[in-house]
């Protein structure tokens, strides 16, 4: 009894340390059911959103995750974080199991794992002061009460670069880099260890990107976060992540060490990917070989058979038209899903 | 040879409640025929303005073209009537706005609207004119083309409904495309496949692009010359070699090393423009960029910079002459240089 409840305590502090594994991902899964009916609402098919997904989180490590738009980044993000319950799959943080969680020991877990959002505007509250929205937090989770809290408030706020004077301001006074930075300090307050920055740079022009950018470094080392970093900018994601996986339509194809990647990548659609996007060096990118995919994205409601990027891979053959291609590990710590490999 | 656009000490200007917005702020600036340049700059620094203004687009109240001119083919647009203006758009100056869903009309269908645009710049019937619409989305890579004429704009993704605007822009074989974020709202794969095409058929139709872009490596790739904007201004202009390799202002030189490079293998810290870009609602006396500048002198908060080449073809807005190869980037980094 003793040991049960010394237990369930535990689960809401950290006990992993740098360098351990924090986060565990298998077999993944979160689908959305498309219904139709004017009665009786019938589910007639699934999005699939997220299909089938296995990675794992070094605490103290970036993870970066790419791939174009509808792909499934967000909600990867959002499964494991509990904010969807995925379809199937097991998500297992620091050795507890999340997806079995009842709502209330949810709740209190959340402390340890935040998320970032893209869009400073609309994920600030505009009737809260900066005080206010970065204190909710620890309101919530009832961690330091009064002055105590005030005094916290104004920390997270030095560590973020804002001046702790502007406490008492709305976010409609601020530039978008500002917010982003309120944001941060709001995900930042209740000290988490693990951190989804779903697209946090997408919305920023180049220099303020650059400012924020630096700042999530910077938090990174002061508090030893872990961070599951999602973008769609190839360039941003190799320079912040130590490990970077792609996914196409819902699914992972390939994942490696960020230099290994970008250097040596071993699936078509990764190849392509890298390839379609300019460097800023004039007389390089206009020597560079390119490869150009044709078609579009096919529809998650109705994805290929077997190798998902079979529609646009410019070296399928009929195996990948049938047969879903496994998840390998083709040189040590570089997984791939491609028959071609 | 003469220039076939020519903008001239272009200042438009907003006036609202809280007081004149100097949105464009004397530009002058050309460009040759079959040419492609880039506009770049921090948000709200004037890119859309200034190409809204060659269109007569602004919108009047709150906005004006208080001064200057631009001169196209020899004529001065700010001049012309309404009436030549609408011939000239879409005819011999075409456009491509960032989002192409707004920019098609959602009950027509796509054949219908590159027929009507063809129609009323070409003078064709409809066999022929139906048959050159096919002709232009297969032109543009659009597969059955034939078969998907019949289709609505939601019946296309994002990239062909873009690919069709283009398509459109370039059916009446302009003189000049101007296209403001053109693949903005697009993923990389299908960025990369708009643009080849719009180049390509640029380079077809020999015509002229104004592209305005926040995609450093787009303008690295497409450019022969750049603008850098700042504040409503033109802070420096050269060929795109110029600007990525010995950029002169150091809004340009913090630009450039503030964003990650795709085939960086050494992870370094990048550099970062701290504070803002000014309001354009105050006047502002001496060098709009001067409070963020690692170069400034006093000077450079009293007295206003013009335009200097500092290289043939290559000028900058700047008191200072700040050396920048990599070496002294590096020496400023740790503040030495200067
Ligand atoms: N709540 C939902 N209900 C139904 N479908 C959804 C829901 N959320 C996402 N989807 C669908 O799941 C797929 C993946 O969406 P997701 O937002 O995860 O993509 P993403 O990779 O984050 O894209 P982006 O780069 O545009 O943000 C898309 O097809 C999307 O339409
Ligand atoms: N209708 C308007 N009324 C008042 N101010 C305006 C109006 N349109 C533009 N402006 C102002 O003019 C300035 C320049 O705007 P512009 O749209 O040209 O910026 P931009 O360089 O295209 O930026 P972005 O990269 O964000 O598109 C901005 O400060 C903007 O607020
Ligand atoms: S004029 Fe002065 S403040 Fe402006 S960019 Fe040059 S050095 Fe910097
Ligand atoms: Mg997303
Ligand atoms: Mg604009």
């Amino acid at each position: 009894m003793a040991n049960m409840q010394t237990q369930s305590k535990n689960i809401y502090e950290s006990t992993v340390k740098h360098g351990e594994k924090l986060l565990d991902v298998q077999g993944l899964k979160m689908y959305f059911p498309v219904t139709a009916g004017t009665f009786i609402q019938k589910k007639v098919a699934d999005v699939r959103a997220v299909d089938d997904l296995q990675f794992q989180v070094t605490k103290g490590e970036t993870l970066g995750l790419v791939g174009e738009s509808g792909c499934g980044k967000s909600t990867t993000g959002r499964a494991v974080l509990q904010l969807y319950r995925p379809t199937a799959g097991s998500v297992n943080f620091g050795g507890t199991e999340l997806t079995t969680l009842k709502a209330g020991e949810l709740r209190r877990f959340r402390r340890r794992m935040q998320m970032i959002f893209q869009d400073p505007f609309s994920s600030l509250n505009p009737r809260m002061s900066v005080e206010q929205i970065v204190g909710e937090p620890l309101a919530i989770h009832g961690l330091y009460k009064g002055a105590e809290r005030r005094e916290r408030v104004q920390y997270i706020l030095q560590a973020v670069g804002l001046n702790p004077a502007f406490a008492r301001r709305y976010p409609h006074e601020f530039s978008g880099g500002q917010r982003q930075r309120i944001g941060i300090g709001r995900a930042l307050a209740a000290e988490p260890e693990f951190l989804v920055c779903d697209e946090p740079v997408s919305a920023l022009d180049v220099s303020i990107q650059a400012q924020v950018i630096n700042l999530l470094e910077d938090l990174q080392e002061q508090f030893g976060l872990t961070y599951l970093f999602i973008a769609h900018d190839l360039a941003v994601v190799r320079h912040i992540s130590d490990r970077v996986t792609v996914m196409y339509l819902g699914k992972m194809m390939e994942l490696a060490d960020s230099n290994e990647l970008y250097q040596n990548p071993l699936h078509p659609y990764t190849k392509a990917l890298l390839s379609a996007v300019p460097i800023t060096d004039p007389e390089l990118e206009r020597s560079r070989e390119r490869i150009i995919l044709t078609g579009d994205v096919p529809s998650p409601l109705r994805p290929p058979p077997g190798c998902v990027f079979n529609t646009r891979c410019p070296i399928a053959v009929d195996e990948c038209r049938e047969r879903i291609p496994e998840w390998r590990e083709v040189v040590p710590t570089h997984f791939v899903a491609c028959h071609r490999v | 040879m003469a220039k076939l656009l020519e903008v001239k000490n272009l200042k438009t200007y907003f006036f609202t409640d809280e007081g004149v917005v100097r949105s464009v702020n004397g530009v002058t600036w050309d460009l040759d025929e079959g040419e492609t340049l880039a506009l770049v700059g921090e948000s709200g620094c004037g890119k859309s303005v200034t190409a809204m203004s060659i269109l007569r687009l602004i919108p009047n109240p709150p906005g004006r073209i208080v001064d200057g001119q631009i001169m196209f083919e020899g004529t001065d647009l700010l001049k012309v009537s309404d009436a030549e203006m609408r011939s000239i758009r879409g005819n011999r100056i075409a456009m491509v706005f960032q989002e192409p869903m707004t920019s098609l009309n959602p009950v027509l269908t796509i054949g219908q609207q590159i027929r009507e645009t063809i129609q009323l710049h070409l003078g064709l019937d409809d066999e022929a004119s139906t048959a050159r619409a096919v002709e232009l989305l297969e032109l543009v890579g659009i597969p059955e083309a034939a078969g998907r004429v019949n289709d609505y704009p939601h019946q296309f993704s994002g990239g062909m409904r873009q690919r069709v605007m283009i398509a459109m822009a370039l059916s009446c074989n302009p003189k000049l495309l101007i296209a403001d974020e053109p693949t903005t709202a697009l993923d990389v794969t299908i960025q990369a496949q708009v643009l080849e095409i719009m180049a390509r058929l640029a380079t077809e139709f020999g015509t002229a692009v104004l592209i305005i872009t926040h995609n450093l490596g787009v303008v690295a790739r497409y450019a022969d010359r750049v603008n850098v904007m700042y504040a409503g201004e033109i802070v420096e202009t050269g060929t795109a070699i110029d600007i990525f390799k010995r950029p002169r202002h150091p809004y340009t030189i913090g630009l450039m090393a503030s964003v990650p490079r795709l085939d960086a293998t050494e992870k370094v810290r990048l550099t970062t423009i701290e504070g803002q870009p000014p309001l354009l609602i105050r006047e502002i006396p001496g060098c709009p960029f001067a409070p963020r500048c690692d170069w400034f002198v006093d000077k450079c908060s009293t007295d206003h910079p013009e335009l200097e080449e500092k290289e043939p073809g290559h000028a900058a807005r700047c008191w200072r002459n700040p050396l920048v190869d990599a070496k002294t980037r590096e020496l400023a980094s740790i503040g030495i240089a200067g």
